[in-house]
């Protein structure tokens, strides 16, 4: 374990965390308006992954992925930008909270279409392997995705490929109300033909350690990897979610688990971060989460001439 | 095959062939991925021999899923190849058509121009040979209606050899509809062919009296029909519109404007078609050249029967084409 190094890890937990309470509340303002899905609880599963991986590597998400894009180390200026539809928005405002881009940052976005993401990677994977690079793909999604039929396709090519990724379940255990428990005669979602492993999403030293092991054999075999992150969202589906589906008890019972203080209190035994310095780290979020609505509320609107761009290249 | 002077006779398989050849020899990005499309030698033979002489890594074999390889053509196109995914028949599309419209089709413009998906799609079309309901269709109509999509209807020879080549360098996604009912036809091409124009539809024979406007398996037909109707003293006009999306509505508005009179081939369904969409464009920026109402002939709104005599009525035929014609004329 390395203290400067885990001390960012627990800076980027809380910056999810706070990022998407102020967007929820923003929501509630109609600041951002579409649909809005929460990441909240699952930080520890976005930030140890992406802690493994390299600048080279590729990202791929869902529709509930502003925890990853932050984690990737997205502006939050330009994520905050692109909820409200600016033009400096990361997707310049086109994408909305479920498509966020940045191809600088090889982050290929939300794909707001279950399991739409999974052949994509494989697809990206691969001209890894063909084009000789050392870089690997790596593919977030739920448990809900293990139903459909590209999941199975994307696995299935993958090892039949021998390609470099990383496919990531993030098993928060429901899918809208649908619990993995209703869907599957199989609750324990790992797939035979490819190397797999089940870490405690919620343990973020946990996933950190079973992401750095599951990037290194991705990488030293460039074969496929399936990592199952068992984790909860304390939030409601959606911003439209009266969560009929599951009782507050359970609910609490998880947020005993959360990630964040479990990891502050990993740090404060090490001694390796005093209470004043949390408070600071709060502090400093606060700032910066404050900019990014800033900058979202001062962004320009995209002129309408420009509605057409972005169909086709050259018009 | 046989050479005389500059121009070879060629079946429209071998020119679909040789086009892919090309590809494969021009450009190491390029690859073709898709269902017995190596060992089997294609469904259709197309690509028979390629595995053997370009290898596994450049003509792929793929299982039976047809979202699985149509989204990885898209990622690989996305990270710098030149996929071309080849759809055994069109009708296998629509278990990708999600893979197809949400993301080669929109990536570029809801990530606010930061990517590009150069993916090649080629797909085995057409109506006949008895086929059934569920493998006869004409889905042109279905993707000429997305954003971002190119869509090219290869109803010739010239186009089956040389489109490819031009496809190949489009920064946008390319669904090629390839017609099955044609392969074993033979017909004459020039060897040195120009490169193929992904904007613009042709002009295949003048003519003064009437605009024949249609695509794919309509072309043969249509140009049939106005060698016979020429017998009769009725000049046409047939024209290929070869790029259904975007749709070039310059080329038969000036075949308008210069015969008052227009015919709408296709096969597919007559309701939301693209003859709909050719009528509207006419009705809009055309109206005041006619001198007589906009004509159609489509495929007959059902599901593709299998007995021979019911299929056959449920397109149009060459004598519907030439009967259809000279009502139009002879009314007035």
């Amino acid at each position: 374990m390395d203290a400067k190094k885990d001390l960012l890890l627990l800076y980027q937990m809380l910056l999810i965390r706070r990022f998407e309470e102020k967007a929820a509340e923003l929501y509630t303002k109609a600041k951002i308006r579409g649909f809005l899905h929460l990441y909240i609880g699952e930080e520890a599963t976005a930030v140890g992954v992406m802690q493994a991986l390299t600048d080279d590597d590729n990202v791929f998400s869902t529709y509930r992925e502003h925890g990853h894009a932050l984690a990737r180390g997205i502006d939050p200026d330009i994520i905050m930008a692109e909820m409200y539809g600016k033009l400096e928005g990361c997707s310049r405002g086109r994408g909305s909270s479920m498509h966020l881009f940045d191809a600088s940052k090889k982050f290929y976005g939300g794909n707001a279409v279950v399991s739409g993401n999974l052949p994509i990677a494989v697809g990206m994977a691969l001209a890894s392997k063909k084009q000789k690079k050392n870089n690997i793909t790596c593919c977030f999604f739920s448990e809900d995705d293990v139903s459909k039929c590209e999941f199975h396709e994307a696995l299935n090519l993958a090892a039949l490929w021998k390609v470099p990724i990383l496919f990531i379940c993030e098993n928060n255990l429901y899918a809208m109300g649908n619990a993995v428990r209703y869907s599957h005669t199989v609750t324990n979602l790992e797939k035979k033909g490819i190397a797999s492993s089940t870490v405690d999403g919620m343990n973020l030293i946990k996933v950190m350690h079973d992401a750095n092991t599951a990037v290194e054999k991705v990488r030293s075999s460039g074969k496929p990897y399936l990592l199952i992150c068992n984790t909860y969202r304390f939030r409601a589906y959606s911003m439209f979610d009266t969560e009929l589906y599951r009782a507050k008890k359970e609910v609490e019972e998880w947020k005993r688990r959360d990630p964040i203080p479990q990891f502050e209190q990993f740090l404060l035994q090490q001694q390796w971060i005093t209470e004043n310095e949390i408070t600071a780290f709060e502090s400093k979020i606060k700032t910066k989460i404050q900019k990014a609505l800033d900058f979202a509320e001062e962004g320009a609107r995209e002129p309408l001439e420009q509605l057409t761009k972005f169909v086709y290249t050259k018009i | 095959m046989k050479n005389s002077m500059a121009t070879l006779s060629i079946t429209y398989r071998e020119a679909l062939k040789q086009g892919l050849h090309e590809a494969l020899q021009n450009d190491k990005r390029v690859f073709l991925m898709g269902e017995d499309v190596g060992r089997y030698g294609g469904a259709f033979a197309v690509s028979k021999g390629l595995l053997q002489e370009f290898g596994e890594e450049r003509i792929m074999d793929v299982p039976l899923l047809e979202t699985g390889f149509v989204g990885a053509g898209i990622g690989a196109a996305m990270a710098g190849m030149k996929p071309i995914i080849e759809i055994m028949t069109a009708n296998f599309s629509l278990l990708a058509m999600d893979q197809i419209v949400n993301n080669a089709a929109t990536l570029q413009h809801m990530s606010g121009g930061q990517l590009n998906v150069p993916i090649i799609i080629r797909m085995g079309s057409g109506i006949g040979r008895q086929l059934g309901a569920q493998h006869s269709h004409s889905w042109e109509p279905f993707y000429a209606h997305i954003p971002g999509l190119i869509v090219l209807s290869v109803g010739t020879h010239e186009d089956a050899r040389s489109i490819l080549h031009a496809a190949l360098q489009s920064p946008d996604p390319v669904l090629l509809f390839e017609y099955t009912m044609m392969l074993n036809i033979e017909k004459e091409i020039a060897t040195d062919l120009p490169i193929a124009s992904l904007s613009k539809a042709k002009v295949l024979k003048e003519g003064k009296d009437i605009s024949i406007i249609t695509y794919g398996t309509g072309v043969y037909k249509s140009l049939e029909a106005a060698a016979e109707l020429a017998t009769v003293g009725i000049d046409a006009e047939v024209i290929d519109l070869r790029v259904l999306r975007p749709l070039d509505e310059f080329t038969f508005l000036a075949s308008i404007a210069k015969t008052h009179r227009v015919l709408i081939v296709e096969d597919a369904w007559r309701s939301v078609s693209i003859s709909s969409e050719v009528s509207a464009r006419i009705m809009e920026n055309g109206f005041y050249y006619l001198a007589a109402p906009v004509q159609r002939l489509c495929g007959i709104d059902v599901p593709i029967p299998y007995p021979a005599h019911l299929e056959e009525a449920a397109i149009p035929q060459k004598n519907d084409i030439i009967n259809a014609v000279k009502k139009m004329i002879y009314r007035n």
